[in-house]
């Protein structure tokens, strides 16, 4: 029972990653209809961005309280203004051009991403500081569920409530729901849609850089080409939860989690990727508009 | 007699080798209604599409005069700057925001109004509340007026097609424009809903909202608008009151074809 408990907490903990990421895929994607491959590597520029920050700091003796904040601060920023930078630069001039033509714009921004860091850091694997320290009050509980997994859970807790409130209740939110669903409509009330996707593409790389400065003090190594499978794997999440839906992104990753957790538990650990894209395939087949996601009326 | 809202200026739109629009002028003045007739394909939509930043315009100009200030060029302008300087408009089949609720509908054509920013979303303070709070309130009184309040927590795509033809121009009122543009308002409906449609345009006349219809129910036409400008193959081809219209030989022409001498 208590190795179940185990693996159901790490599952959550991992569905928690991806649904940071899977977020950032499901909102460009309802706003623009664009599949934007580049957002993993949003996410691995978030992790190394709290990496630099946070050895430069923790040399200057900074508490750790202070670095912890100051490197999210920075991940954040700087990711930020690579997702406004990539959609500006790769997507906005594409805008209405074919929909595959954006794809492989973003298939194309991913690879160049990923080699600039290659190019600019190193291509071996960084040891990532432990930066969220154990907290004493988990010691009874520290075989089952770690600090770190517990900061994972709360941090993208919180960070979807707020998304939530946001898209739901605020001016901005409405904008961006109403330029998902007709875009020329949205401009016609006055909407600055240009403003509104650069703002998607903000929040989502926003989380994605929240997501890789936790997920790399959980595993605790980074390196330049962490952002391909995690891209994958939060797409795939995306997917499975209807791409487009934000519940449906966090209903996906979680889903997603606990398969791998599970199956690397009960059956091997060899298994754990198997199992995620059986998943999706079999979803695909069954329901392929994903859990939560609306069928795709034609448009006339 | 009242000042010009709206003044263009040989409006022409190319597409290709096809002139959809040729040298076309209109005017509209301070709280009038005023009717852009013409057969199938003579370019009224591609007009509205025009003067409200969908198209740019190969040539010609437009011009929109605003209370107590001096006018404004249109020409080139972002949609969304044009509805913020004051057009607004309704479209031929109908584009609301079909997943949002009737009042969210409302509340979103206010927002270009409205000053608050993301960060003042999320920290709540008191000048967003209040301007949050203001919106609901003035979008409920949009909605008493067109006469939807029953609907108000209704998703948008639910409502029946006259409602929704409604709620259309609520959204498009609640930008507040010095010259409000129906595209065909009463495609669709059955005759009921179209005389309620055509109280509703001159209750929303009678506050003094200039407004610019297309509209092929010549009934509602001759019945609502106190000029009317007739075009055809892209090209204006008269211009006058309802009775002026109906007796021009050239519109008839357009519409009827030739008379065939015996």
């Amino acid at each position: 029972m208590e190795y179940f408990i185990e693996l159901l907490l790490s599952g959550l903990t991992r569905g928690a990653i991806y649904a940071l990421i899977a977020l950032g895929y499901t909102m460009v994607y309802g706003i623009i209809g664009l599949i934007n491959f580049a957002h993993g590597e949003i996410y691995m520029i978030g992790a190394f961005t709290s990496f630099i920050v946070a050895t430069i700091l923790s040399i200057y003796g900074f508490p750790l309280l202070a670095i912890i904040v100051l490197a999210g601060l920075a991940a954040v920023i700087w990711s930020a203004s690579y997702g406004y930078t990539i959609e500006k630069i790769a997507y906005k001039p594409l805008r209405k051009a074919p929909r595959l033509s954006a794809l492989i714009s973003a298939i194309g921004m991913s690879i160049f991403l990923q080699n600039y860091v290659l190019l600019a850091q190193t291509s071996e694997f960084l040891p990532f500081p432990q930066l969220i320290p154990d907290f004493p009050f988990m010691e009874p509980i520290a075989h089952i569920v770690g600090s770190t997994d517990l900061v994972i859970l709360v941090t993208t807790t919180i960070a979807m409530l707020i998304l939530t409130v946001v898209i739901k209740y605020t001016k901005i939110g409405k904008a961006m729901r109403a330029t998902s669903q007709d875009r020329t409509m949205a401009m016609l009330v006055g909407i600055n849609v240009d403003r509104i996707i650069s703002v998607t593409f903000i929040i989502g790389s926003s989380m994605a850089a929240i997501g890789g400065l936790l997920i790399a003090s959980h595993i605790g190594q980074i390196n330049f080409s962490i952002g391909f499978l995690a891209g994958i794997k939060a797409f795939t999440a995306a997917v499975l939860g209807g791409i487009g839906s934000v519940p449906g992104a966090v209903l996906g990753s979680v889903v997603l989690g606990l398969t791998e957790s599970f199956a690397t538990g009960y059956v091997s650990s060899d298994y754990e990727d198997v199992f995620a894209f059986s998943l999706l395939v079999l979803i695909l087949i069954f329901k392929p508009s994903g859990l939560l996601g609306k069928v795709e009326s034609q448009k006339v | 007699m009242n000042g010009r809202i709206l003044e263009v200026v040989g409006l022409t739109m190319d597409f290709g080798g096809i002139r959809a629009l040729n040298n076309v002028d209109l005017d509209v003045k301070q709280g009038e209604i005023v009717a852009l007739i013409g057969p199938n394909g003579a370019g009224k939509t591609t007009f509205f599409n025009c003067i409200t930043g969908l198209y740019r315009p190969t040539k010609g100009d437009i011009f929109l005069y605003r209370q107590g200030s001096s006018r404004a060029s249109l020409k080139g302008m972002k949609p969304n700057r044009v509805t913020e300087v004051g057009l607004a408009r309704t479209f031929q089949n109908i584009r609301l925001f079909p997943q949002m609720t009737v009042l969210e509908n409302v509340m979103i054509g206010r927002h270009c109004r409205t000053s608050s920013t993301i960060f003042g979303a999320l920290v709540r303070n008191t000048s967003t509340r209040m301007e949050e709070d203001s919106i609901i309130e003035s979008s409920h009184r949009m909605l008493v007026k067109i006469g939807l309040t029953q609907y108000e927590n209704e998703i948008a795509k639910n409502l029946p097609y006259g409602a929704q033809r409604r709620l259309e121009i609520a959204r498009a009122l609640a930008t507040e424009p010095e010259l409000l543009l129906l595209d065909e308002p009463a495609a669709g409906m059955n005759p009921q809903e179209t005389s309620e449609l055509v109280n509703l345009i001159q209750s929303i006349a009678a506050e003094g909202q200039s407004i610019l219809l297309i509209e092929h129910d010549m009934k509602l036409v001759m019945n609502l608008s106190e000029r009317i400008f007739v075009m055809d193959y892209g090209k204006k081809i008269a211009e006058g009151t309802p009775e002026q219209i109906r007796n021009n030989p050239t519109v008839i022409k357009a519409y009827l074809g030739e008379e065939v001498d015996a």
